[in-house]
């Protein structure tokens, strides 16, 4: 209980992913939101990277989670922008209206 | 060991706490305000457990850079008034327990890989970048960030300048009636076209108003 190991951050990772998940799966809202469950799982990821990088000692999981990072922002940024074009050009991103592509 | 689990069950529950809002709460800005609650919580895990500087980027890229990006398009957008409706909507509310049940089966993976990596037993032994002692994590990342891992390093600074051309590209669009500069006229012109000589007679000065 109070020996707190690897297996602790993994958990606390897999947590994380999972709620990311749910929040892509179960949203009713704006894709804003689902933007936000996707950088929580690429948190999720990072913790797993670095806690694994921790404990066996190797740093390559630390320069990893930096590219993730750098990855995560990069796709924030172009996400974003597609939301705001997408608003611009129809006025509203609630996921039930988005049905221009009659998926 | 005992104040090093009392700070990790802290950070944690405070880290999950806030993931559940973030896709639970009802208001937009709320979601991004708990998402910022949740990249503080879990750079300061990583902060404790030995990744500073890991903790300390995490902070400038995601609460500094990330976070305030959301929160300025969900302002500017003004869908923040727009109801979360988990369930409430009907006509489209059938795919709720099939997600629900895949991400349980997710979940449930993710733990028995968990349990399971233990018992592979040479793993903590492949170590090929090994930690120096007596450096400071930000030292010794950069040792090997500059040197082994260059080509990548670089590369990600070109997904950046992507990134940053594309979001540029996306949101521009034409105005009419916008006076813009042209660097294409300002360039080409020539002295000719600005200066024009003029050689005035003794005693009957010159027109200006040409």
């Amino acid at each position: 209980m109070f020996e707190i190991g690897l297996g602790h951050y993994l958990t606390l990772g897999a947590v994380i992913f999972t709620i990311g998940l749910i929040g892509i799966f179960l949203n009713r809202k704006n894709v804003i939101v689902l933007l936000m469950s996707i950088e929580l799982i690429l948190l999720a990821v990072n913790i797993n990277l670095v806690s694994f990088s921790i404990f066996i000692n190797d740093l390559s999981g630390q320069i990893f989670t930096l590219f993730i990072l750098t990855v995560a922002a990069a796709e924030a940024a172009i996400g974003l922008a597609i939301i705001v074009v997408y608003f611009r050009n129809v006025g509203t991103i609630r996921v039930e209206e988005i049905d221009k592509l009659k998926g | 060991m005992v104040a090093h689990a009392i700070f990790f069950y802290f950070f944690s529950i405070i880290a999950i706490i806030s993931a559940i809002m973030v896709t639970a709460s009802r208001n937009t800005v709320h979601s991004v305000f708990f998402l910022i609650l949740d990249f503080i919580s879990i750079s300061c895990l990583f902060i404790m457990i030995g990744a500073e500087f890991l903790g300390m980027i995490m902070l400038i890229v995601y609460v500094g850079a990330v976070a305030v990006l959301f929160l300025f398009v969900v302002m500017m957008l003004n869908v923040a008034q727009q109801k979360n409706q988990w369930f409430g909507s009907s006509k489209s509310s059938s795919h709720i327990p099939i997600g629900l049940l895949v991400s349980l089966i997710i979940f449930f993976e993710l733990i028995i890989v968990v349990g399971g990596w233990q018992y592979k037993p040479d793993l903590l032994n492949s170590s090929t970048i090994t930690v120096s002692e007596n450096i400071s994590n930000t030292h010794s990342l950069g040792n090997v960030l500059y040197t082994d891992y260059i080509h990548l390093f670089q590369i990600s600074g070109m997904i950046l300048l992507v990134a940053m051309i594309g979001a540029i590209v996306l949101t521009f669009r034409e105005r009419a009636g916008l006076k813009r500069q042209s660097y294409i006229n300002q360039i080409s012109r020539e002295r000719k076209d600005g200066i024009q000589l003029v050689d005035v007679p003794s005693k009957k000065g010159v027109k200006i108003d040409v």
